[in-house]
């Protein structure tokens, strides 16, 4: 089967730029594809569901998380990450049944179903003896 | 007669170049440290920690999503040194195909060093949305202390 998740849209083209000043980072994803359906688990720490947005349209999944600023003002002894934004789109080449879409979000890691549709859903052809 | 000559800081300058260029590349690779912005923070062992501080307490935060309270542990010893372990699992994979792995999984384990003197009785540690917070209250000692300057 031909990659399924194609390269993310953004790569080397320019992308679009956000009107918040407020640092955005690529969270990491791992993909996983079964028969019936596509798993995401995507790494978005300090995110909670109220500020997650998942959309997908035009076979264009895209995922935003708003994580509240905090640690303002500190002065680090130790500053080895950077608090901000998560940002982060996959174009999905293959048919998504948009109404089964299932999204859990716990401890940081998102979850997320995108199932087949039946169509394109592998078919076992029975071989019969001639 | 030499036709070219070796010019040492040319060297140095395409070699420092070339270097912020492969920097470049690790970090548009490893998008989470690299922001939109261009600034880079390198993570030098997992997890990435940071570190303040206020009058009271020492605060150390680090991003572990996936992972519980249970799954951790953290120590503190001799007062001013702090350890963290424990184990990311891996999601369940039945049949099917990996078309992206990003997110690590594995044992960690990290020990800082703290700049002053903890009281290991009343650390407290919180677990968030994936993000550990670990207050660390100040011994009396390492406490900042105003000092009251008399008028003659």
């Amino acid at each position: 089967m031909a990659e399924m998740v194609k390269q993310e849209t953004g790569g080397n083209v320019a992308q679009a730029e956000h009107t918040r000043d407020n640092p955005m980072f690529t969270p990491r994803f791992d993909i996983f594809e079964r028969d019936d359906e596509l798993i995401l688990w995507g790494d978005l720490p300090g995110v909670t569901t109220e500020n997650l947005h998942i959309d997908f349209e035009k076979n264009e999944l895209t995922i935003r998380g708003c994580v509240a600023p905090r640690q303002e003002g500190a002065q680090y002894l130790l500053g080895e990450y950077g608090i901000g934004d998560f940002y982060r789109t996959f174009a999905i080449g293959e048919a998504i049944d948009t109404e089964k879409i299932s999204a859990e979000l716990k401890n940081g890691v998102l979850t997320l179903h995108l199932p087949k549709t039946e169509a394109v859903k592998p078919r076992k052809i029975a071989v019969k003896a001639g | 007669m030499l036709a070219t000559r070796w010019s040492p800081w040319n060297d140095w300058t395409e070699m420092q170049s070339q270097m912020g260029r492969l920097q470049n590349q690790m970090n548009s690779l490893f998008g989470r440290y690299g922001t939109a912005n261009g600034s880079s923070f390198a993570p030098r062992s997992y997890p990435a920690l940071n570190v303040w501080e206020n009058d009271e307490q020492l605060l150390v935060e680090a991003e572990l999503p996936g992972m519980e309270l249970s799954d951790m542990e953290i120590y503190v010893n001799g007062g001013n040194q702090l350890s963290l372990k424990g184990e990311r699992k891996v999601p369940s994979s039945e049949e099917g195909t990996w078309h992206r792995r990003e997110r690590g999984y594995g044992k960690f384990a990290r020990v800082i060093e703290l700049p002053h003197l903890v009281d290991p009785d009343k650390v407290q540690a919180s677990f968030k949305h994936g993000v550990l917070t670990i207050k660390l209250p100040k011994q009396e000692a390492s406490k900042p202390r105003k000092i009251q300057v008399k008028a003659e």
